[in-house]
């Protein structure tokens, strides 16, 4: 089957009457039709998206008075000459692929949870509720508990809008939404009231046992095992969703959840579990972030990584390898950024704008993909 | 009776901007698209209508400022999520992303990295009328409150009353038989996101022009995700939105008197309350009622 941009060979080869001759020049250039777009597009429209987003994001630099190719020079390269910012990346990418991961499950089944953030929020309040029992454990077995008081938190707090969902049609994008406020406010309510520190009087919870935090996997570094399992559960992403029978049924229920009742999948069950599994997996990244990094729960652990999750998902397509690229690729934005504003004084924020207009550059972009150059049949003219 | 009207006054401080927001979200979401784009479209006004101020020395240009904000970035919603029929969720949501990124880059371009918060020479005051008296502390708010109160029947009467309004709910419920009678389903739903992004503008203006008279990072700490929650519990009907908006006023300004007075609350389970309302009110009610038919439908003219 001939496919690629053919179109432009073709057009010379279909001759037709002396009418349509006339208008010959314009159909040499291939034309659009609707339908899925062929692979070289599909690996061309996230380029196409970064190379927009940084045009736009140049208007912004040269707002602040700096040189934007010496700002993206500092941004996207020198992270990668010093070995604490290749690091950095590192650490940065763990609650990013978590929570892309977790976002791309749900998004996979059509339920759109915009609650990770929350669901974070759980795995982390789990962790500090846990984490500091487990003194004197043995190490894995520490660890092994605190991934499952993770996992269950998260998809805990994401039950309340995935039952709504399933059994009364409550559209869950406004009670994931509203329950990561809800969830910031729990965590708030008890920094600040039973764990507010005593004499510092600073709001922290106590530190979790020696046996339960994460090791590092690299030396001398912060790059915990949070990063490994965030790689393991991409890998199983990726395996569950393109080799099980669960995975076909997420994948058809997204892609129309009524005719894959027709098929005889039971959508109800299929979004729970999609909807309870992305929660559990979110869950995993708080717990990364307080038994890896801090040792301890404090206000603002997640600089919003659960709604940067919905732009790893997004820009990586909801596929594993384009969600690690994704996440890769933000968690070096975000390094980045604060490099550039160290050395160059471009605000640090920069890197939010850049991942909220790669988002919706993103989105737009993604329309063409809808779209693959016109295949000629036989007798058709212009 | 001093501690009521004192009270009531607070509240109807407190729930000025999340009314103005929600009625904004109420209109856009009559016409059938969810913006999520609220908390960073306020947050964005916030700092434009605060910076303009400044600058230019007259409050009036940063409410226009804090307008026009509100209007572009809604126009940008609209692009995406109305010519495009781009899912409205991360639509918004990125929206929400872009104006948090963006004020809070320019703020920094601005101020720098300073410790105090930049305030206003002058910021709007409230009424000064009939000083000492109780009536005077109940009448003496900011003219952007009383804005916002004339704005629900004025927003209940185009609602019911007149044609656009009447064409704002059809597009919101059926926009297919809209557009087969002849409305232009794009433009409505243009229209009301732009109407809808200049109150949310408003709301944006009256925290850094009015009640604050300064900007800070956390200026609307979620009042937008509350206004979201408000549209839902007033079931898309001004009144009832305006109850809702008061009833978070007063449990808010309840609590800022108690705190004040020592009385230990869990303040953050209050904060908490208006969610955990509107969901089980969700729950409740699932998804019938007043809920826009058409709420989170692109629409597409082919069909497709």
């Amino acid at each position: 089957m001939p496919s690629g941009p053919s179109g432009a060979a073709g057009a010379g080869g279909t001759g037709g009457p002396a009418t349509a001759q006339a208008r010959r020049p314009l159909s040499r250039l291939p034309r659009w039709e609707r339908g899925p777009a062929p692979w070289w597009l599909r690996l061309l429209l996230p380029l196409l998206a970064i190379a927009i987003t940084f045009l736009i994001a140049s208007l912004l630099i040269a707002a602040s008075g700096a040189n934007p190719l010496e700002v993206f020079r500092e941004m996207l390269l020198t992270p990668f000459t010093r070995r604490t910012s290749r690091l950095e990346i590192l650490v940065r990418l763990t609650p990013l692929l978590l929570t892309g991961i977790a976002v791309a499950i749900a998004f996979r089944a059509g339920y759109y949870n915009i609650g990770a953030e929350g669901q974070l929020y759980a795995g982390a309040l789990a962790a500090a509720l846990l984490g500091p029992q487990l003194g004197g454990w043995n190490q894995p077995l520490a660890i092994t508990v605190m991934l499952l008081g993770g996992l269950t938190a998260g998809a805990a707090w994401a039950l309340l809008p995935a039952v709504l969902k399933v059994y009364a049609k409550v559209d869950e994008v406004v009670t994931t939404l509203l329950l990561n406020s809800v969830m910031l406010l729990l965590v708030g309510a008890l920094l600040n009231g039973p764990w507010r520190d005593p004499i510092s009087g600073w709001p922290r919870s106590p530190s979790i046992a020696e046996a339960a935090m994460f090791p590092q996997v690299i030396a001398r570094s912060r790059v915990h095992l949070g990063l490994v399992v965030a790689l393991v559960l991409v890998a199983l992403f990726w395996w569950v969703l393109a080799r099980t029978r669960f995975g076909l049924e997420v994948r058809a229920v997204g892609l129309g959840a009524t005719a894959a009742r027709f098929l005889g999948v039971n959508v109800r069950s299929t979004v729970l579990v999609a909807a309870l599994l992305s929660g559990a997996v979110a869950g995993v990244a708080g717990v990364g972030e307080v038994a890896g990094i801090h040792g301890y729960l404090i206000e603002g652990i997640s600089p919003e990584y659960g709604y940067t999750g919905i732009i790893v998902a997004t820009f990586g397509g909801l596929h594993a390898l384009g969600v690690t690229a994704a996440a890769s690729f933000l968690a070096l934005v975000d390094i980045g950024s604060t490099t550039a504003a160290r050395t160059l004084g471009v605000p640090a924020y920069l890197g939010n704008v850049v991942q909220a207009v790669l988002l919706l550059v993103t989105l737009a972009v993604l329309l063409l993909g809808r779209y693959r150059p016109a295949r000629r049949r036989e007798g058709e003219d212009a | 009776m001093e501690f009521l009207v004192v009270l009531t006054a607070a509240a109807l401080r407190v729930a000025t901007p999340i009314l103005l927001a929600a009625l904004g979200e109420m209109l856009v979401e009559r016409a059938g698209i969810l913006n999520l784009g609220i908390e960073g479209i306020m947050l964005f006004s916030a700092f434009t209508g605060f910076v303009a101020a400044q600058f230019s020395g007259s409050l009036w240009v940063g409410v226009l400022a804090a307008i026009a904000t509100g209007v572009l970035l809604s126009a940008l919603m609209g692009l995406l999520s109305v010519t495009f029929g781009l899912n409205q969720h991360v639509s918004g949501l990125g929206i929400t992303l872009l104006g948090s990124g963006l004020a809070l880059y320019f703020f920094r371009l601005a101020y720098g990295g300073a410790s105090t918060p930049p305030a206003l020479q002058r910021s709007f005051q409230q009424w000064d009328v009939l000083p000492g008296t109780l009536l005077g502390t109940l009448l003496g708010q900011y003219w952007l409150t009383y804005l916002a109160l004339l704005l629900v029947p004025l927003l209940a009467w185009v609602l019911t009353r007149t044609s656009f309004g009447l064409r704002l709910h059809a597009v919101g419920e059926n926009p297919e038989a809209v557009d087969v009678a002849g409305v232009n389903v794009y433009r409505v739903r243009y229209l009301a996101l732009l109407a809808g992004g200049a109150l949310m503008g408003l709301g944006g203006a009256f925290l850094s022009l009015a009640q604050l008279g300064a900007f800070t990072h956390g200026i609307v700490n979620g009042r937008g995700w509350v206004a979201i929650a408000i549209v839902i519990f007033g079931n898309w009907r001004p009144v009832r939105v305006l109850l809702g908006a008061l009833l978070f006023g007063f449990v808010q300004a309840l609590q800022l008197r108690l705190q004040a007075e020592g009385v230990p609350v869990p303040y953050e389970l209050l904060l908490a309350l208006p969610y955990l309302v509107t969901i089980l009110v969700l729950a409740l009610t699932g998804r019938n009622a007043n809920y826009p038919a058409a709420l989170l439908k692109p629409y597409r003219r082919e069909g497709a």
